[in-house]
């Protein structure tokens, strides 16, 4: 069964896009993440333009944080002052990132600027992540090695307006936070992503939060920037198709729900391991399309369009 | 589409003489092709009648547009686009389908004065290049962009077929797939006889979004910062409401 979507201005199945929608929702459930960093580049795997991708993923982050994002509100589990810091950035960001996404369209450079960011961030990340699991599965089978500093003092702690975050226990510098969303609002932008895999480890690594006010701070952050990216999308480029989100999203939250449950059952640190690789794996995809030799080195681009 | 054939066929042979006059007569099955939720591509029906002999080409025109060509380059050791040339109203779409495959019947003279094939296709570069492009490269950027268009189904690959029915009459099926680009089409029918175009007709034909589609599309282009705020505040819904869903069970 096809349906024609009306802004991507193809015809796709449904089953796959509700199969894709409920894959990537379960996904997340399981990992805890958003899962925009599969579901966007799978999108344009499947014939979907990169902007229409990017659009429509960024509304489909909102339906799929929304939720958790209260739900850790209403635990008191968000840092509302940082969030609205991080916030500001993140407008500013994802704000700017549109008005560059456009350009780089019109220049043609988009599509390698996606894979780019795509190998560095997931590979930073998929590497740290590795890394990590690793070493923890090491350390619970010889226990009681390593403990580390819970804090260290670096070059950015000494930056000037300082602000006081009572529920993060933190006195820093504001411009650190602003960066941090403002970083994470750019990359929405550009890779239809939330970022939360990048904001979670600043979070903790960069800006020093409580690990129990990290998911929620991030959540209520992401929210707001991919309603601002979905926006900006479809208010300057009308590259969001809501048609498309629609399968999206109803695939994604029942999707979500299963992996959620499926998740608590299953081994932690095996779990993260897994993650690492699947990051790691979209990272090799995305440098092979960089660096091997295409079918045809010629492409077309609709002039006005998309 | 059969009823409609036959209902042709009476009515020619039912035609007064003064009809007969007219050496060509073509007209399709219908003048427009709607792309609704369901849409998997279209195939109309072109039928017609000649007077005397001689062959019958038809050609499809889709609406004009601009396109970039672009040509990838290693740099530093990733592939990313380096040259790049504009062309200036280029068919959306395009197909060529006769009675015979091009011979000697179709002389060149006749082939490029009516853009007959993709060879013959006038694709003029962009009158303000941003940059200057050497006649050598521009062939290989005008093949591209035949290349890439053939791939995507929207220019034929080679000339379809024209079947003649009877001495007469005449039908062939255009088909659109489901990329099909929107807009006003022309569809031109020519009889040629002894290297000559001696009659011409063209016809409109109109591919549009139709229904829920065609609403979803203009209200994210008319009102678009409404559009932005609506697909905001479904998601919102939408995720709230499937959480909300799902701790009843």
């Amino acid at each position: 069964m096809h349906v024609y979507l009306p802004i991507a201005e193809i015809s796709m199945n449904i089953l796959v896009l509700l199969g894709l929608g409920a894959g990537v929702g379960m996904m997340s459930g399981i990992f805890g993440v958003g899962g925009g960093f599969l579901m966007t580049p799978l999108l344009i795997f499947l014939g979907v333009p990169a902007p229409v991708a990017v659009g429509t993923e960024a509304n489909q982050i909102v339906a799929s944080s929304v939720s958790g994002a209260l739900a850790h509100f209403r635990r008191r589990n968000v840092d509302l002052k940082m969030g609205l810091v991080l916030l500001i950035g993140g407008l500013i960001g994802s704000t700017f990132g549109v008005s560059l996404f456009k350009f780089l369209s019109q220049l043609g450079q988009i599509d390698v600027v996606i894979r780019l960011a795509y190998v560095v961030f997931l590979g930073i990340i998929g590497a740290l992540m590795a890394y990590e699991s690793v070493k923890s599965i090491w350390r619970t089978r010889k226990p009681g090695a390593g403990r580390h500093k819970l804090h260290e003092h670096r070059w950015f702690h000494g930056l000037p307006f300082k602000m006081r975050f009572r529920r993060s226990k933190l006195y820093i510098s504001a411009l650190l936070p602003l960066a941090v969303g403002a970083l994470v609002g750019l990359l929405a932008a550009l890779m239809g992503v939330g970022g939360g895999f990048i904001m979670v480890p600043a979070m903790i690594y960069v800006l020093g939060m409580p690990t129990s006010v990290v998911i929620g701070t991030s959540l209520f952050q992401i929210v707001f920037v991919t309603a601002n990216v979905t926006f900006l999308q479809a208010y300057q480029n009308q590259t969001v198709d809501l048609l498309l989100g629609l399968f999206l999203i109803v695939g994604g939250v029942v999707g979500a729900q299963v992996g959620t449950r499926l998740g608590a059952k299953l081994p932690g640190e095996r779990m993260r391991f897994l993650l690492a690789a699947m990051v790691i794996g979209v990272c090799g995809k995305m440098l092979v399309d960089l660096v091997a030799v295409p079918d045809d080195v010629f492409s077309l681009a609709l002039v006005g369009g998309h | 589409m059969k009823r409609l054939l036959s209902a042709l066929v009476l009515a020619l042979a039912a035609a007064p003489p003064a009809a007969a006059e007219q050496p060509l007569v073509a007209d399709l099955s219908e003048h427009l092709v709607r792309i609704t939720m369901g849409f998997e591509g279209a195939e109309l029906l072109l039928f017609g009648a000649v007077e005397g002999d001689g062959h019958v080409v038809v050609l499809v025109h889709g609406p004009l547009e601009t396109l970039t060509v672009r040509r990838k380059a290693r740099t530093a050791g990733i592939w990313m686009n380096r040259d790049e040339m504009t062309f200036e109203d280029v068919p959306a779409f395009y197909q060529v389908m006769a009675t015979a495959q091009p011979g000697a019947w179709l002389p060149d003279a006749v082939r490029e004065r009516h853009q007959i094939g993709v060879a013959h296709l006038e694709l003029p570069p962009a009158r303000d290049p941003r940059r200057a492009i050497d006649p050598a490269a521009a062939e290989a950027f005008r093949d591209a962009l035949i290349r890439r268009k053939q791939e995507l189904g929207h220019y034929g690959a080679a000339v379809g077929s024209v079947k003649m029915l009877s001495a007469r009459l005449f039908r062939s099926d255009v088909a659109f797939p489901t990329n099909v680009p929107t807009g006003r089409y022309t569809v031109e029918v020519l009889l040629v006889r002894d290297g000559e175009v001696i009659s011409a007709q063209s016809t409109p034909l109109q591919v549009s979004k139709i229904g829920v589609l065609a609403e979803i599309f203009d209200f994210a282009h008319n009102y678009a910062a409404l559009y932005g705020l609506f697909a905001i505040v479904f998601a919102v819904l939408a995720g709230l409401g499937a959480n909300a869903a799902f701790r009843k069970v």
